[in-house]
């Protein structure tokens, strides 16, 4: 009997052994066909944020994959496009796996610090500075722009993005009004709209960034583009500096005086909500990134043509900051994970974004390259005049501040947006919002 | 694989001693070898690994550092975790209530066999299959405030937006506790109707005297799954209201997210996500102590 038994278990044992093993590889089949950084070399990933603006950067994969620098370098790049809101998190992720791209698209600064004393990026100082064609090919200044402590880790792959007060032109005209100058104008601008019964500003308060793009303009007109650099060093009792709460006392008045209509906390930038509302004459401006322009022209391709309209953030009574000063980001740049296969190809198809043809393809969507050839595309512009005023809005930009949540990375910016998501909802009063900002490490 | 299975089915049955088949109808551990390696991988493994990440920091990309306590510690100081915790109590005790009276109630009018309830039923069904991220965008498309169906500032205020989370996830998960209470509600004995229609009980009295004592079981059941599904409720709350307005419905499975994938401190999010596997734990626990279904009374009693 008891060999018996010993038999019925081990076949069962056999059984239950061949299943779990059969679990096992399957299991590790999944996990090894990841690709990416631990590929073969023949096909590079590069990661991208996808929003209506890629097609320029899918065009450039299928330039480049056709290219004599690509054959050189034998392989191609597979571009992902990883939609938006997830795009953060999604690089972040993969590039702690095995599965990283071997070129990612960021905002540089802030946004890459993580990576870099994670020793993942590439540095490409030497790079640049031994390559005529990076070396010449942008404006120093943008270049400059995403650097840690003054190494170069991307390349502009985008156009510039200052933010600008956008407004709806036959909204205007209907209502005989002109884009503010002033701070005192942009009031009474907003007490005619309200009595037509039109909110005066879109903005997409649920996804906070569109909110953070006041308090930037606000506090660089009331006290300089000094205030938030000291934050941005490291002092968090910059927050004490009176112009954040003045700042924060100005966007509460507005709140509470409808300028952004009743519903704006559940409204989003992102899904597009926000400039369906702005396009449909439902609000007269929107205060957001120079990509508002692209996204109008994909959205809404007639309000886009005819009846946007643009303008500088206005001066603020009593305010130090010059007007000339521009928020918002310089450009994005593409950065190469350090472990990557295949460097010569990754550097290769990096190279391409300073040629024209991809400088072409930015115009055409309507954006401004930060290439140094830009200047003369500008007229084949879909839109010069847009073009030109962008162009001239950063050239002549006596301080071009970085959006505060990419300036101070992930961490602190997530903690910020939180602490202004309560100050829009009205949670936190200006005051007890800066208190809690000081308090934020 | 399948033929030596087959082999031995088709095999006669050899008459053998009857210690044989005394053990027939007891399976063997080995029977729970699959279910068993597939918990350890998929739930005690990284449960463990999240416990280990809550005593380090790690910032996803370079290797954990251990830091003892502090995770904890910042875990017991944040102000924001008491705000978290009494929203995801409100928010369960809520959830609760809501499922528990639509879905017994739909449960016991389903569990009739006339066709048409049948059909309802099934039809009733139908919102359980489909996956929450796809439910949450639909109504987050439907409370669009300036372009859906309903366009107030639903997901705007405090209580509006609440109100959407416990309802879409209401809405979602009603139609298994109907399956659950109409399973529940077919096993009571017919026998104990006849008794109580000879003794004149009406049909309310019939419910609360027979339905509701004979369901005891089923709604521990159903409320321990309620309880524990809204502690780990999330994709809806990331979905339609991203813990806002302000931080107005960020719940512990919100701030985990939250500081794991925006502030990337994946030591603390681990904490927080420790905690709520302590706290869901020691809730099922004391729910089945109090309820009394550990002791597996039976409904039958003196019958």
């Amino acid at each position: 009997m008891e060999s018996n038994r010993g038999r019925t278990f081990s076949r069962r044992w056999v059984l239950g052994a061949g299943a779990a093993s059969l679990l096992t590889t399957g299991l590790t089949a999944c996990g090894g066909s990841g690709g990416g950084a631990g590929g073969d070399g023949k096909t590079i990933t590069a990661f991208v944020y996808g929003d209506d603006a890629v097609k320029v950067q899918q065009a450039g994969v299928a330039r480049f994959n056709k290219s004599a620098a690509a054959k050189k370098a034998g392989g191609t790049v597979k571009l992902t496009e990883v939609p938006g809101s997830d795009y953060s998190p999604k690089l972040r992720t993969a590039m702690g796996s095995p599965s990283a791209p071997d070129v990612f698209f960021n905002w540089g600064g802030g946004s890459i610090k993580a990576y870099e004393e994670a020793d993942k990026l590439v540095d490409l100082t030497d790079v640049i500075e031994g390559d005529p064609v990076l070396k010449n090919g942008f404006l120093p200044s943008v270049l400059a722009a995403g650097d840690l402590k003054g190494r170069h880790y991307g390349i502009p792959m985008r156009g510039m993005q200052p933010v600008i007060l956008f407004y709806n032109k036959s909204v205007f005209a209907e209502h005989n009004l002109q884009p503010p100058t002033t701070w005192d104008q942009l009031l009474d601008n907003n007490a005619k709209l309200k009595k037509a019964k039109i909110t005066p500003f879109a903005l997409g308060g649920s996804d906070i960034w569109p909110d953070l793009m006041w308090l930037e303009y606000l506090v660089d007109r009331l006290g300089g583009p000094e205030v938030f650099k000291r934050i941005q060093d490291g002092d968090a009792e910059g927050w004490g500096d009176p112009a954040v709460l003045k700042a924060a006392e100005l966007v509460k008045e507005l709140i509470d005086d409808g300028a952004f209509g009743s519903k704006f906390t559940s409204v989003s930038y992102v899904n597009g909500g926000a400039p369906a509302v702005f396009a449909r004459g439902k609000a007269a401006m929107h205060l957001m990134g120079s990509w508002e322009y692209s996204t109008q022209l994909g959205k809404f391709p007639d309000f886009a043509k005819s009846n946007l309209g643009w303008a500088a953030f206005p001066t603020v009574e009593g305010g130090t900051g010059d007007v000339r000063n521009v928020v918002g980001n310089p450009t994005n740049y593409w950065s190469i994970n350090a472990r990557t296969k295949n460097k010569d190809l990754a550097i290769g198809f990096l190279k391409d974004c300073a040629s024209e043809a991809y400088a072409q393809d930015l115009i055409d969507n309507g954006d401004v390259p930060t290439t140094s050839n830009a200047a003369d595309l500008l007229s084949s512009s879909p839109n010069p005049e847009y073009a030109k005023f962008q162009y001239d809005m950063v050239q002549q930009a006596p301080a071009f501040t970085l959006s505060w949540d990419q300036a101070l990375g992930d961490a602190l910016g997530t903690k910020m947006h939180t602490e202004i998501g309560k100050l829009f909802a009205g949670q936190s009063s200006p005051s007890e919002f800066v208190t809690a900002c000081k308090g934020l490490k | 694989m399948t033929t030596t299975v087959d082999k031995r089915q088709a095999a006669p049955t050899v008459p053998t001693a009857p210690t044989r088949n005394s053990r027939v109808g007891r399976p063997h551990a080995v029977w729970a070898l699959p279910a068993v390696l597939f918990f350890t991988f998929f739930a005690v493994v990284p449960m463990g690994l999240a416990f280990y990440l809550s005593f380090t920091e790690w910032d996803g990309l370079g290797d954990p550092r251990p830091v003892g306590f502090a995770n904890w510690q910042k875990l017991i100081d944040d102000p924001r975790l008491t705000q978290s915790l009494s929203l995801t109590v409100v928010l369960t005790v809520a959830s609760w209530a809501f499922q528990t009276v639509v879905a017994l109630l739909l449960g016991v009018w389903a569990a009739g066999r006339q066709r048409n309830r049948a059909v309802l039923s099934a039809i009733f069904f139908v919102p359980f299959l489909l996956s929450s991220t796809a439910i949450a965008i639909l109504f987050y498309a439907l409370l669009d405030p300036n372009f859906g169906i309903i366009q107030k500032d639903t997901l705007g205020s405090q209580s509006g937006a609440f109100l959407a989370i416990v309802f879409v996830g209401g809405w979602q998960f009603i139609p298994f506790h109907t399956l659950i209470y109409q399973g529940g509600a077919r096993q009571i004995p017919e026998v104990l109707y006849q008794a109580a229609a000879i003794d004149g009980a009406g049909r309310y009295r019939q419910f609360f005297s027979i339905t509701l004592p004979q369901l005891r079981h089923t709604i521990t059941t159903s409320t321990v799954l309620m309880v524990v599904g809204s502690l780990t409720y999330f994709e809806t709350v990331l979905i339609l209201t991203k813990g806002g307005p302000g931080t107005d419905t960020a719940i512990l499975p919100y701030l985990m997210y939250e500081a794991g994938f925006k502030t990337y401190d994946f030591g603390y999010a681990s904490a927080i996500a420790s905690f709520l596997v302590l706290a869901a734990t020691g809730l099922s626990l004391v729910l089945v102590r109090l309820t009394g279904f550990g002791t597996m009374r039976s409904t039958r009693e003196g019958m």
